[in-house]
């Protein structure tokens, strides 16, 4: 068996240029950073993973199978902040950002590529931080922080938890301003803004919201610190100050936030749909100004998270018509993709099938959050089960189904080696099976009225409670078989050569595992990403 | 020897030092860009209670010392125009007037910081003005002093990398390392050097000159 393995050392490539801790550690190469960002947050996955895990275990009986209600009140927080802060906002852009952004633009490296590595040093120490928060007694505050709860009447770590986060948020905003500069600056002679991949529009409108809403959250959390540690009243109603304001401090970007996770998504579905239909992306500009015009309007909405806490019901009004523009450019990507598919030649390969989950569960998340947009609705549904089904759809569904997509499809690229494509596929599937399988009876019970953050239930929500555990099981053995077949192929897959998939895009032009400077010498680029209807050029 | 000081100034990853320039210059906008929405915050809350609370804001107000207030500002003033001249010296490869002009800047800088931290926030404190710790004036104007200290406060934590920032700076003048075509990181020092100064002109008026005193 072992002499079957095909070896890729025969030519110096980024990853076996040098060897050693140090080489990684102290490595400015953009697709080696995006390594160590692979490996971290996979760690924080697994972390949140178990926690969420834990979550529905304890939800199988109503009045709580394992934990105290303080415990479980920790374990929320702590999946939250882990899931949200630790991997969802640094998932796509950190790995497959840094690891794409410079290629795909035909460019040795980011601007800057030292600030990209302090960047992840910069993440490392919030995650370090945030973890101390959580073994040294844990967080109950959820991962929103609200005052004055946060401020005021809990005792548990809100001050390492929230350094974290503020910490962890400075990682983000300079990756964010990294892939800025270098997609105005840096593209290769002849690539044009229109001429550009999908994923880079996504990335550059992602990254735009990185920019501007990182900074409020982070000054936010500075307030949350100030008036724990000297107990003055800047969000305390009780000394004048007003909690309302840290709720529109927050959601100001926060919910932006929720875009800094399903636009990277949608960028890869673009390139996923557009490569395994072998077809050029319907609309390319509709899709492209889609992503900014997301960026835009998501800094418009927040005040939908606060219908029922008392802001202005005009404010209300206002803030249900403006989430309700969001769903066009979110919907003129869906109708876009579709129209992409129609009389392609669809092959149904492992990136392919996240992608089509990815269209099919973020349409159902999106429509759902236009039941949470509407005034009268959310007041019977706010703060119910119904809304963290909503998020799931969106941020699992959408989010977490566009990232593993994206692992499946550049993994050859990374690595120089193919994963197994039955496993992959059949481990599609189960995260598909369970996934609905645990969220969908959350949309059914938050109708019925079971709100969250609660550790126990009456017992008329055990069938549906006890089906969303079930489901979460099904849904960790699906995450859990690529980490194991992943991890195999590094070793043992078939080499894949430059371009397995047929695919088109300057990254695809270069050997599998690029060298360290990306390309032999600065490509030129005469067509657009998505010239698959272009005549293939005969060899031969 | 031009050359070799030429390739050395140019990163790998660039084609050329014209690009280097802008990517730098348009990095350190961003940055500013993030630090508006990081001040944005403060501003915001301060906008907020002011309204609320205008008379207890306006007393408070009252109870700063505005002439040392515009003194520091004219120092700031002068800071930034010195930073100024550092640039444009840095551009004609005058390596001693460089120096000169850091030295000067980072001087005014850290004048600035010593009146802040010395005298006003030690008498605001000896007053007994200091929010959290030893408040002892009218309930009403707490809001305001919290505010001050916020944003005075993380004002003066920008200054104080800032003053890091042109020491490092110095260094690097003093053995030579600038040239015509190698100024980038005086410049985007000196982008950042003015943003923190314009901060503080909006500080000012906003924290010492409001309640109709002038």
């Amino acid at each position: 068996m072992a002499t079957a393995v095909e070896n890729l050392d025969t030519r110096v490539h980024y990853l076996n240029a040098n060897y050693g801790i140090k080489s990684w550690l102290l490595t400015t190469d953009h697709k080696r950073i995006a390594i160590l960002y692979l490996a971290s947050i996979t760690l924080f996955f697994v972390v949140g993973g178990i926690a969420a895990v834990l979550i529905r275990l304890h939800l199988i009986e109503p009045n709580g199978a394992i934990f105290e209600p303080g415990t479980y009140n920790k374990l929320f927080s702590m999946h939250g902040i882990i899931m949200v802060f630790f991997f969802m906002i640094p998932s796509i852009p950190a790995v497959f950002g840094n690891f794409l952004v410079p290629m795909m633009i035909g460019a040795r490296d980011l601007a800057f590529p030292k600030l990209n590595l302090l960047s992840w040093y910069v993440f490392i120490l919030g995650g370090v931080l945030t973890l101390y928060a959580v073994i040294g007694g844990g967080v109950d505050t959820g991962w929103t922080f609200y005052t004055p709860l946060s401020t005021t009447y809990v005792n548990t770590n809100v001050l390492s938890a929230a350094l974290g986060v503020f910490v962890a948020g400075f990682s983000s905003i300079l990756t964010g301003l990294n892939f800025v500069v270098t997609i105005h600056k840096m593209r290769a002679p002849g690539m044009t803004w229109f001429r550009m991949p999908l994923f880079l529009w996504a990335m550059y409108a992602t990254s735009l919201i990185q920019i501007l809403g990182t900074p409020v959250v982070a000054i936010t959390l500075v307030l949350v610190a100030v008036e724990r540690l000297f107990h003055v009243g800047i969000f305390d109603p009780a000394v004048g100050g007003d909690p309302i304001l840290f709720q529109h401090l927050f959601w100001f970007y926060s919910h932006p936030a929720v875009y800094i996770m399903i636009l990277p998504s949608m960028g890869v579905v673009s390139e996923l749909i557009a490569c395994f239909a072998k077809k050029r992306i319907f609309g390319y500009s509709f899709v492209a100004f889609s992503s900014v015009a997301i960026a835009v309007v998501s800094f418009l909405v927040w005040g939908h998270h606060m219908f029922v806490s008392g802001q202005s019901i005009y404010a209300g009004i206002i803030f249900s018509a403006l989430s309700f523009l969001v769903a066009i450019p979110s919907a003129i990507k869906v109708f876009n993709w579709t129209a992409t598919l129609y009389k392609g030649s669809i092959s149904f390969q492992a990136p392919m099938l996240y992608a089509l989950g990815f269209i099919g569960l973020f349409t159902m998340g999106g429509l759902t959050g236009l039941f949470l947009a509407t005034l009268a609705v959310d007041t019977h549904v706010h703060d119910t089960y119904f809304v963290v089904g909503h998020f799931h759809y969106i941020m699992v569904g959408g989010a977490v189904m566009g990232y593993l997509g994206a692992i499946h499809f550049w993994w050859p690229k990374i690595t120089g080696r193919l994963y197994p494509d039955g496993w992959a596929r059949l481990a599609a599937a189960i995260i598909f099976i369970g996934f609905n399988l645990t969220f969908f009876p959350q949309y059914m019970l938050g109708y019925l009225g079971m709100p969250r953050r609660y550790a126990i239930y009456p017992p008329k929500f055990q069938v549906l409670n006890v089906m969303s555990s079930a489901g979460a099981s099904i849904l960790a053995v699906g995450y859990a078989i690529p980490l194991v077949y992943l991890i195999w192929s590094m070793r043992y897959g078939p080499v894949a050569g430059p371009n397995p998939w047929g695919a088109k895009g300057l990254e695809w032009e270069t050997p599998s595992p690029p060298p360290t400077e990306n390309f032999e010498q600065t490509p030129v680029v005469t067509e657009e990403a998505y010239a698959y209807g272009a005549k293939e050029v005969e060899v031969g | 020897m031009a050359d070799s000081h030429a390739a050395s100034a140019l990163a790998h990853q660039f084609e050329d030092l014209d690009q280097q320039h802008d990517a730098a210059s348009l990095g350190m906008w961003i940055f500013l860009a993030t630090e508006v929405m990081f001040f944005g915050g403060l501003f915001a809350g301060y906008t907020i209670y002011r309204n609320l609370y205008l008379p207890g804001f306006e007393a408070g107000s009252h109870m700063l010392n505005v002439t040392i207030g515009a003194l520091n500002t004219a120092v700031l003033i002068c800071s930034s125009l010195t930073m100024a001249l550092a640039v444009r010296a840095a551009q004609m490869g005058k390596r001693n007037t460089l120096v000169a002009f850091l030295i000067l800047t980072i001087v005014l800088g850290l004048a600035f910081i010593l009146v802040k931290l010395t005298f006003e926030w030690r008498h605001d404190y000896v007053e007994g003005l200091a929010p959290g710790l030893n408040f002892t004036k009218a309930k009403s104007m707490e809001l305001f002093f919290c505010f001050y200290f916020l944003m005075t406060g993380v004002h003066a934590l920008h200054m104080v990398v800032g003053v890091g920032v042109l020491g490092v700076l110095l260094v690097q003048a003093w053995k030579g390392r600038f040239g015509p075509d190698r100024y980038n990181a005086v410049e985007t020092a000196g982008l950042y050097w003015h943003f923190v100064d314009i901060i503080w002109i909006f500080l000012f008026p906003l924290l010492y000159l409001i309640g109709g005193r002038y």
